[in-house]
Protein backbone atom coordinates (compact mmCIF):
# COMPACT_ATOMS: atom_id res chain seq x y z
CA UNK A 1 0.00 0.00 0.00
CA UNK A 2 1.12 3.36 -0.65
CA UNK A 3 0.11 4.43 2.12
CA UNK A 4 1.79 2.31 4.24
CA UNK A 5 4.90 5.03 5.11
CA UNK A 6 2.39 6.79 7.02
CA UNK A 7 0.92 4.39 9.15
CA UNK A 8 2.00 3.57 12.55
CA UNK A 9 2.00 -0.59 12.53
CA UNK A 10 -1.09 -0.41 15.04
CA UNK A 11 -2.72 1.61 12.35
CA UNK A 12 -1.94 -0.78 9.48
CA UNK A 13 -2.76 -4.13 11.39
CA UNK A 14 -6.32 -2.82 12.70
CA UNK A 15 -6.77 -1.00 9.34
CA UNK A 16 -6.40 -5.18 7.53
CA UNK A 17 -8.12 -6.12 10.69
CA UNK A 18 -11.57 -4.09 10.33
CA UNK A 19 -14.85 -5.00 8.63
CA UNK A 20 -16.81 -3.90 6.18
CA UNK A 21 -20.00 -3.12 8.95
CA UNK A 22 -23.34 -1.71 7.90
CA UNK A 23 -26.03 -1.24 10.36
CA UNK A 24 -29.01 -2.54 9.54
CA UNK A 25 -32.94 -1.64 10.29
CA UNK A 26 -31.61 2.36 11.10
CA UNK A 27 -29.23 0.74 13.88
CA UNK A 28 -25.75 1.52 14.42
CA UNK A 29 -22.82 -0.06 12.85
CA UNK A 30 -21.50 -1.13 16.13
CA UNK A 31 -24.82 -2.18 17.63
CA UNK A 32 -25.90 -6.07 17.16
CA UNK A 33 -28.15 -4.84 14.14
CA UNK A 34 -25.13 -4.43 11.67
CA UNK A 35 -23.59 -6.80 9.11
CA UNK A 36 -20.52 -7.41 7.86
CA UNK A 37 -20.73 -7.27 4.03
CA UNK A 38 -17.06 -8.40 3.26
CA UNK A 39 -17.75 -11.67 5.37
CA UNK A 40 -21.05 -12.16 3.99
CA UNK A 41 -20.18 -11.86 0.39
CA UNK A 42 -16.86 -13.76 0.37
CA UNK A 43 -19.03 -16.74 1.64
CA UNK A 44 -21.63 -15.97 -0.94
CA UNK A 45 -18.69 -16.28 -3.25
CA UNK A 46 -17.12 -19.21 -1.93
CA UNK A 47 -20.57 -21.02 -1.95
CA UNK A 48 -21.49 -20.57 -5.44
CA UNK A 49 -18.38 -21.70 -6.57
CA UNK A 50 -18.00 -24.87 -4.58
CA UNK A 51 -21.51 -25.58 -4.01
CA UNK A 52 -22.64 -24.65 -7.93
CA UNK A 53 -19.41 -27.36 -8.88
CA UNK A 54 -20.60 -30.79 -6.45
CA UNK A 55 -24.74 -29.39 -8.46
CA UNK A 56 -23.06 -29.37 -11.70
CA UNK A 57 -21.12 -32.63 -11.02
CA UNK A 58 -24.19 -34.14 -9.32
CA UNK A 59 -26.50 -33.14 -12.32
CA UNK A 60 -23.46 -34.22 -15.08
CA UNK A 61 -22.09 -37.15 -13.15
CA UNK A 62 -22.23 -40.52 -14.76
CA UNK A 63 -22.43 -44.04 -13.35
CA UNK A 64 -20.78 -45.41 -15.82
CA UNK A 65 -17.21 -44.29 -16.37
CA UNK A 66 -15.90 -41.07 -14.62
CA UNK A 67 -14.34 -38.37 -15.72
CA UNK A 68 -11.46 -37.28 -13.73
CA UNK A 69 -13.23 -34.34 -12.29
CA UNK A 70 -16.12 -37.23 -11.22
CA UNK A 71 -13.68 -39.47 -9.69
CA UNK A 72 -12.23 -36.47 -8.02
CA UNK A 73 -15.15 -35.64 -6.48
CA UNK A 74 -16.07 -39.26 -6.08
CA UNK A 75 -12.83 -39.55 -3.74
CA UNK A 76 -13.80 -36.71 -1.26
CA UNK A 77 -17.53 -38.00 -1.01
CA UNK A 78 -15.91 -41.38 -0.02
CA UNK A 79 -13.32 -40.00 2.58
CA UNK A 80 -16.25 -37.84 4.21
CA UNK A 81 -18.49 -40.99 4.10
CA UNK A 82 -15.92 -43.36 5.59
CA UNK A 83 -15.47 -40.29 8.41
CA UNK A 84 -19.37 -40.23 9.13
CA UNK A 85 -19.76 -44.16 8.88
CA UNK A 86 -16.75 -44.55 11.11
CA UNK A 87 -18.13 -42.33 13.80
CA UNK A 88 -21.94 -42.28 13.30
CA UNK A 89 -24.08 -45.13 13.85
CA UNK A 90 -27.36 -43.58 13.82
CA UNK A 91 -29.79 -43.98 11.10
CA UNK A 92 -30.04 -40.26 9.93
CA UNK A 93 -29.16 -40.18 6.25
CA UNK A 94 -28.71 -36.02 6.80
CA UNK A 95 -25.47 -36.21 9.07
CA UNK A 96 -23.34 -37.10 5.62
CA UNK A 97 -24.56 -33.55 3.31
CA UNK A 98 -24.12 -32.09 6.86
CA UNK A 99 -20.39 -33.43 7.05
CA UNK A 100 -19.76 -32.84 3.74
CA UNK A 101 -21.37 -29.00 3.63
CA UNK A 102 -19.04 -27.73 6.39
CA UNK A 103 -15.89 -29.39 5.25
CA UNK A 104 -16.75 -27.94 1.90
CA UNK A 105 -17.58 -24.20 3.16
CA UNK A 106 -14.54 -24.16 5.67
CA UNK A 107 -12.21 -25.20 3.97
CA UNK A 108 -13.35 -22.60 0.85
CA UNK A 109 -13.79 -19.81 3.30
CA UNK A 110 -9.92 -20.59 4.73
CA UNK A 111 -8.63 -20.61 1.39
CA UNK A 112 -9.48 -17.12 1.14
CA UNK A 113 -6.53 -17.02 3.29
CA UNK A 114 -3.74 -17.60 0.33
CA UNK A 115 -4.82 -13.87 -1.45
CA UNK A 116 -2.24 -12.23 -0.65
CA UNK A 117 -3.75 -9.06 2.15
CA UNK A 118 -1.49 -5.64 0.43
CA UNK A 119 -2.32 -6.74 -3.22
CA UNK A 120 -6.32 -7.59 -2.05
CA UNK A 121 -6.98 -4.88 0.17
CA UNK A 122 -5.19 -2.45 -2.84
CA UNK A 123 -7.79 -4.18 -5.06
CA UNK A 124 -10.72 -3.78 -2.78
CA UNK A 125 -9.83 0.04 -2.19
CA UNK A 126 -9.27 1.11 -5.92
CA UNK A 127 -11.38 -1.36 -7.70
CA UNK A 128 -14.39 -1.72 -5.52
CA UNK A 129 -14.19 1.43 -3.55
CA UNK A 130 -14.41 -0.57 -0.15
CA UNK A 131 -11.69 1.04 2.36
CA UNK A 132 -12.03 -1.84 5.26
CA UNK A 133 -12.58 -5.32 3.71
CA UNK A 134 -11.29 -8.73 5.18
CA UNK A 135 -11.39 -11.41 2.83
CA UNK A 136 -11.59 -14.74 5.42
CA UNK A 137 -14.81 -15.13 6.73
CA UNK A 138 -13.86 -17.84 8.90
CA UNK A 139 -11.59 -15.30 10.37
CA UNK A 140 -14.59 -13.54 11.53
CA UNK A 141 -15.98 -14.98 14.79
CA UNK A 142 -19.47 -14.42 13.18
CA UNK A 143 -19.10 -17.20 10.78
CA UNK A 144 -17.36 -19.95 13.21
CA UNK A 145 -19.98 -18.91 15.78
CA UNK A 146 -22.74 -19.41 13.53
CA UNK A 147 -21.49 -22.70 12.24
CA UNK A 148 -20.63 -24.07 15.70
CA UNK A 149 -23.75 -22.95 16.62
CA UNK A 150 -25.54 -24.36 14.15
CA UNK A 151 -24.40 -28.06 15.15
CA UNK A 152 -25.04 -27.41 18.39
CA UNK A 153 -28.59 -26.54 17.33
CA UNK A 154 -28.58 -30.03 15.69
CA UNK A 155 -27.07 -31.63 19.06
CA UNK A 156 -29.88 -30.95 20.95
CA UNK A 157 -32.37 -31.24 17.86
CA UNK A 158 -30.97 -35.14 17.51
CA UNK A 159 -30.84 -35.37 21.39
CA UNK A 160 -34.09 -34.80 21.87
CA UNK A 161 -34.94 -36.58 18.32
CA UNK A 162 -33.29 -39.74 19.81
CA UNK A 163 -34.35 -39.87 23.71
CA UNK A 164 -37.57 -37.80 23.66
CA UNK A 165 -37.77 -34.98 25.62
CA UNK A 166 -37.83 -36.76 29.01
CA UNK A 167 -34.64 -38.80 27.86
CA UNK A 168 -32.96 -35.69 27.44
CA UNK A 169 -34.04 -33.74 30.45
CA UNK A 170 -33.53 -37.07 32.65
CA UNK A 171 -29.50 -37.18 30.94
CA UNK A 172 -29.60 -33.34 31.67
CA UNK A 173 -30.00 -34.03 35.73
CA UNK A 174 -28.80 -37.53 36.04
CA UNK A 175 -25.55 -37.83 33.73
CA UNK A 176 -22.33 -38.24 34.49
CA UNK A 177 -22.55 -39.00 38.35
CA UNK A 178 -26.04 -40.58 37.88
CA UNK A 179 -29.00 -40.28 40.12
CA UNK A 180 -30.10 -42.47 43.30
CA UNK A 181 -32.68 -42.55 45.40
CA UNK A 182 -30.41 -40.90 48.69
CA UNK A 183 -30.53 -37.93 50.54
CA UNK A 184 -27.48 -36.88 48.34
CA UNK A 185 -29.93 -37.12 45.57
CA UNK A 186 -30.25 -32.64 45.01
CA UNK A 187 -26.37 -32.72 45.26
CA UNK A 188 -26.04 -35.40 42.68
CA UNK A 189 -28.67 -33.50 40.48
CA UNK A 190 -27.23 -29.80 40.89
CA UNK A 191 -23.41 -31.54 40.30
CA UNK A 192 -25.04 -33.18 37.33
CA UNK A 193 -26.47 -30.22 35.65
CA UNK A 194 -23.50 -28.11 36.16
CA UNK A 195 -21.19 -30.55 34.35
CA UNK A 196 -23.94 -30.42 31.48
CA UNK A 197 -24.04 -27.23 31.21
CA UNK A 198 -19.50 -26.90 30.90
CA UNK A 199 -20.19 -29.38 28.54
CA UNK A 200 -22.65 -27.55 26.56
CA UNK A 201 -20.97 -24.45 26.79
CA UNK A 202 -17.80 -26.07 25.71
CA UNK A 203 -18.61 -27.69 22.92
CA UNK A 204 -19.45 -25.18 20.79
CA UNK A 205 -16.55 -22.55 22.04
CA UNK A 206 -13.73 -24.69 21.24
CA UNK A 207 -15.25 -25.78 18.32
CA UNK A 208 -15.56 -22.50 16.63
CA UNK A 209 -12.70 -20.19 18.42
CA UNK A 210 -10.35 -23.40 17.36
CA UNK A 211 -11.10 -22.39 13.76
CA UNK A 212 -11.39 -19.02 14.49
CA UNK A 213 -8.23 -18.81 16.17
CA UNK A 214 -5.97 -20.32 13.96
CA UNK A 215 -7.29 -18.16 10.72
CA UNK A 216 -6.86 -15.21 12.94
CA UNK A 217 -3.50 -15.86 13.96
CA UNK A 218 -2.63 -17.21 10.14
CA UNK A 219 -3.82 -13.80 8.75
CA UNK A 220 -2.00 -11.25 11.40
CA UNK A 221 1.02 -13.47 10.37
CA UNK A 222 0.79 -12.90 6.72
CA UNK A 223 0.11 -9.16 8.19
CA UNK A 224 2.80 -9.30 10.55
CA UNK A 225 5.36 -10.23 7.51
CA UNK A 226 3.89 -7.52 5.29
CA UNK A 227 5.20 -5.26 8.32
CA UNK A 228 8.49 -6.65 8.27
CA UNK A 229 8.59 -6.08 4.43
CA UNK A 230 7.97 -2.81 4.54
CA UNK A 231 10.86 -2.22 6.73
CA UNK A 232 13.46 -2.37 4.77
CA UNK A 233 14.80 -3.84 1.28
CA UNK A 234 16.62 -6.59 3.04
CA UNK A 235 14.05 -7.73 5.26
CA UNK A 236 11.88 -7.52 2.23
CA UNK A 237 13.59 -10.52 0.98
CA UNK A 238 13.36 -12.44 4.26
CA UNK A 239 9.76 -11.68 4.86
CA UNK A 240 8.94 -12.82 1.06
CA UNK A 241 10.79 -16.37 2.07
CA UNK A 242 9.01 -16.13 5.44
CA UNK A 243 6.14 -15.10 3.64
CA UNK A 244 6.45 -18.19 0.99
CA UNK A 245 6.98 -20.27 4.34
CA UNK A 246 4.01 -19.48 5.92
CA UNK A 247 1.52 -19.80 2.91
CA UNK A 248 2.83 -23.38 2.41
CA UNK A 249 2.51 -24.47 5.72
CA UNK A 250 -0.99 -22.78 5.87
CA UNK A 251 -2.06 -25.10 3.06
CA UNK A 252 -2.33 -27.42 5.86
CA UNK A 253 -3.65 -25.87 8.27
CA UNK A 254 -6.79 -24.85 5.98
CA UNK A 255 -7.03 -28.23 5.19
CA UNK A 256 -6.14 -29.56 8.75
CA UNK A 257 -8.77 -27.34 9.94
CA UNK A 258 -11.59 -27.90 7.58
CA UNK A 259 -11.13 -31.72 8.30
CA UNK A 260 -11.54 -31.26 12.27
CA UNK A 261 -14.22 -28.54 12.23
CA UNK A 262 -16.00 -31.50 10.33
CA UNK A 263 -14.93 -34.40 12.07
CA UNK A 264 -16.05 -32.55 15.60
CA UNK A 265 -19.57 -31.70 13.89
CA UNK A 266 -19.78 -35.43 13.06
CA UNK A 267 -18.29 -36.14 16.28
CA UNK A 268 -20.49 -33.83 18.39
CA UNK A 269 -23.51 -34.86 16.48
CA UNK A 270 -23.23 -38.82 17.46
CA UNK A 271 -22.67 -38.16 21.14
CA UNK A 272 -25.97 -36.78 21.17
CA UNK A 273 -27.52 -39.83 19.58
CA UNK A 274 -25.97 -41.94 22.99
CA UNK A 275 -27.62 -43.06 25.94
CA UNK A 276 -25.91 -42.34 29.26
CA UNK B 1 -14.84 -8.45 18.02
CA UNK B 2 -18.37 -7.52 17.43
CA UNK B 3 -21.13 -10.64 17.34
CA UNK B 4 -23.24 -9.21 15.27
CA UNK B 5 -26.61 -9.89 12.96
CA UNK B 6 -23.75 -11.56 10.54
CA UNK B 7 -24.02 -14.26 13.11
CA UNK B 8 -27.17 -15.43 11.99
CA UNK B 9 -26.95 -14.38 8.62
CA UNK B 10 -24.26 -16.99 8.20
CA UNK B 11 -26.16 -19.46 10.13
CA UNK B 12 -28.91 -19.69 7.60
CA UNK B 13 -26.47 -19.47 4.73
CA UNK B 14 -25.11 -22.34 6.51
CA UNK B 15 -28.84 -24.30 6.51
CA UNK B 16 -29.37 -22.97 3.06
CA UNK B 17 -25.73 -25.15 1.45
CA UNK B 18 -27.13 -28.18 3.71
CA UNK B 19 -30.58 -27.93 2.39
CA UNK B 20 -28.89 -27.93 -1.35
CA UNK B 21 -26.06 -30.34 -0.66
CA UNK B 22 -28.33 -32.89 0.96
CA UNK B 23 -30.98 -32.15 -1.61
CA UNK B 24 -29.16 -32.02 -4.84
CA UNK B 25 -25.49 -33.07 -4.07
CA UNK B 26 -25.04 -35.97 -1.78
CA UNK B 27 -28.50 -38.45 -2.43
CA UNK B 28 -27.43 -37.64 -6.55
CA UNK B 29 -24.08 -38.55 -6.51
CA UNK B 30 -24.27 -41.89 -3.33
CA UNK B 31 -27.37 -42.76 -6.15
CA UNK B 32 -24.79 -43.03 -9.06
CA UNK B 33 -22.01 -44.46 -7.39
CA UNK B 34 -24.32 -47.08 -5.72
CA UNK B 35 -25.68 -47.57 -9.25
CA UNK B 36 -22.31 -48.15 -11.01
CA UNK B 37 -21.28 -49.97 -7.87
CA UNK B 38 -23.90 -52.66 -8.78
CA UNK B 39 -22.76 -52.45 -12.78
CA UNK B 40 -19.37 -53.49 -11.69
CA UNK B 41 -20.43 -56.30 -9.59
CA UNK B 42 -22.81 -57.54 -11.98
CA UNK B 43 -20.73 -57.40 -14.95
CA UNK B 44 -18.14 -59.58 -12.35
CA UNK B 45 -20.72 -61.65 -11.55
CA UNK B 46 -21.60 -62.01 -15.28
CA UNK B 47 -17.73 -62.45 -16.14
CA UNK B 48 -17.72 -65.33 -13.63
CA UNK B 49 -20.97 -66.98 -14.83
CA UNK B 50 -19.46 -67.12 -18.36
CA UNK B 51 -16.28 -68.05 -17.30
CA UNK B 52 -18.36 -71.19 -15.35
CA UNK B 53 -20.11 -71.58 -18.30
CA UNK B 54 -17.09 -71.94 -20.88
CA UNK B 55 -15.63 -74.29 -18.78
CA UNK B 56 -18.92 -76.67 -18.55
CA UNK B 57 -19.11 -76.44 -22.20
CA UNK B 58 -15.56 -77.38 -22.46
CA UNK B 59 -16.21 -80.15 -20.06
CA UNK B 60 -19.48 -81.18 -22.50
CA UNK B 61 -17.42 -81.28 -25.55
CA UNK B 62 -14.70 -83.08 -24.54
CA UNK B 63 -17.70 -85.62 -22.93
CA UNK B 64 -19.08 -85.50 -26.32
CA UNK B 65 -15.60 -85.89 -28.49
CA UNK B 66 -14.89 -89.12 -26.22
CA UNK B 67 -18.38 -90.81 -26.69
CA UNK B 68 -18.30 -90.06 -30.03
CA UNK B 69 -14.77 -91.59 -30.23
CA UNK B 70 -15.96 -94.63 -28.07
CA UNK B 71 -18.89 -95.18 -30.80
CA UNK B 72 -16.58 -94.92 -33.86
CA UNK B 73 -14.13 -97.78 -32.30
CA UNK B 74 -17.31 -99.66 -31.25
CA UNK B 75 -18.39 -99.21 -35.00
CA UNK B 76 -15.28 -99.91 -36.15
CA UNK B 77 -15.00 -103.24 -34.03
CA UNK B 78 -18.93 -104.20 -34.87
CA UNK B 79 -17.67 -104.03 -38.56
CA UNK B 80 -14.78 -106.31 -38.19
CA UNK B 81 -16.98 -108.82 -36.09
CA UNK B 82 -19.40 -108.57 -38.95
CA UNK B 83 -16.75 -108.84 -41.72
CA UNK B 84 -15.19 -111.90 -39.81
CA UNK B 85 -18.10 -113.46 -39.23
CA UNK B 86 -19.48 -112.73 -42.78
CA UNK B 87 -15.79 -114.66 -43.93
CA UNK B 88 -16.89 -117.31 -41.48
CA UNK B 89 -19.99 -118.10 -42.46
CA UNK B 90 -19.38 -117.88 -46.11
CA UNK B 91 -16.57 -120.26 -45.49
CA UNK B 92 -18.97 -122.87 -43.62
CA UNK B 93 -21.48 -122.50 -46.42
CA UNK B 94 -18.69 -122.81 -48.61
CA UNK B 95 -17.44 -126.37 -46.80
CA UNK B 96 -21.51 -127.45 -46.59
CA UNK B 97 -21.61 -126.94 -50.38
CA UNK B 98 -18.36 -128.84 -51.46
CA UNK B 99 -19.37 -131.30 -49.08
CA UNK B 100 -22.61 -131.64 -50.81
CA UNK B 101 -21.09 -131.68 -53.71
CA UNK B 102 -18.86 -134.08 -53.35
CA UNK B 103 -21.49 -136.35 -51.15
CA UNK B 104 -23.61 -135.99 -54.73
CA UNK B 105 -20.55 -136.83 -56.86
CA UNK B 106 -19.95 -139.95 -54.55
CA UNK B 107 -23.61 -141.00 -54.52
CA UNK B 108 -23.69 -140.45 -58.19
CA UNK B 109 -19.98 -142.71 -58.63
CA UNK B 110 -21.50 -145.41 -56.17
CA UNK B 111 -24.70 -145.02 -58.40
CA UNK B 112 -23.06 -145.52 -61.56
CA UNK B 113 -20.51 -148.36 -60.08
CA UNK B 114 -23.89 -150.25 -59.28
CA UNK B 115 -25.70 -149.77 -62.63
CA UNK B 116 -22.22 -150.61 -64.03
CA UNK B 117 -22.26 -153.90 -61.87
CA UNK B 118 -25.70 -154.41 -62.62
CA UNK B 119 -25.42 -154.30 -66.35
CA UNK B 120 -22.35 -156.43 -65.92
CA UNK B 121 -24.17 -158.31 -63.91
CA UNK B 122 -26.44 -159.11 -66.37
CA UNK B 123 -24.10 -159.29 -68.99
CA UNK B 124 -22.18 -161.79 -67.49
CA UNK B 125 -25.68 -163.98 -66.42
CA UNK B 126 -26.11 -163.94 -70.37
CA UNK B 127 -22.55 -164.19 -71.17
CA UNK B 128 -22.97 -167.14 -68.40
CA UNK B 129 -25.81 -168.40 -70.37
CA UNK B 130 -24.07 -167.78 -73.93
CA UNK B 131 -21.02 -169.62 -72.96
CA UNK B 132 -22.73 -172.57 -71.83
CA UNK B 133 -25.00 -172.74 -74.72
CA UNK B 134 -21.83 -172.74 -76.31
CA UNK B 135 -20.22 -175.94 -73.94
CA UNK B 136 -23.49 -177.55 -74.31
CA UNK B 137 -24.06 -176.97 -78.04
CA UNK B 138 -27.37 -176.69 -77.35
CA UNK B 139 -29.69 -173.71 -76.72
CA UNK B 140 -30.39 -172.80 -73.19
CA UNK B 141 -33.64 -171.48 -72.78
CA UNK B 142 -33.18 -168.71 -70.48
CA UNK B 143 -36.90 -168.98 -69.17
CA UNK B 144 -35.97 -172.66 -67.70
CA UNK B 145 -33.45 -171.87 -65.85
CA UNK B 146 -34.30 -168.47 -64.72
CA UNK B 147 -34.45 -169.52 -61.19
CA UNK B 148 -30.54 -170.67 -61.62
CA UNK B 149 -29.16 -167.71 -63.48
CA UNK B 150 -31.04 -165.41 -60.80
CA UNK B 151 -28.93 -166.74 -58.56
CA UNK B 152 -25.67 -166.62 -60.18
CA UNK B 153 -26.73 -163.02 -60.54
CA UNK B 154 -27.58 -162.65 -57.14
CA UNK B 155 -23.71 -164.28 -56.22
CA UNK B 156 -21.95 -162.17 -58.45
Amino acid sequence: MAEVTELTPSEYISHHLTFDTVGIFGHDATSFWAINVDTLVMTVIAAVISFGFLMWMAKKATSGVPSKTQAFVEHWLAVIDDSVRGIYHGDSKLVAPIALTAFVLVFMLNCFDFLPVDIMSWIYANVFHAHYWRSVPTADINTTFALALSVFGMMIYYSIKVKGLGGWGHELISAPFGLRAHWSAPLLIIANVLFQIIEYVSKPLSHSLRLFGNLYAGEIIFMLLGMLAAAAAGWAVVAGILHVLWALFHILIVLLQAYIFMMLSIVYISMAHEHH
Amino acid sequence: MNINFTLVMQAIAFFVFIVLTAKYVWPIMAAKIDARQKMIADGLAAAERGRSELANAEKQTAAVIAEAKAKAQEIVAQGEKFRADTVEAAKREAKVEADRIVAAAKAEIEQEVARAKESLRTQVSTLAVAGAGKILQREVDPQAHAALLREIQGQL
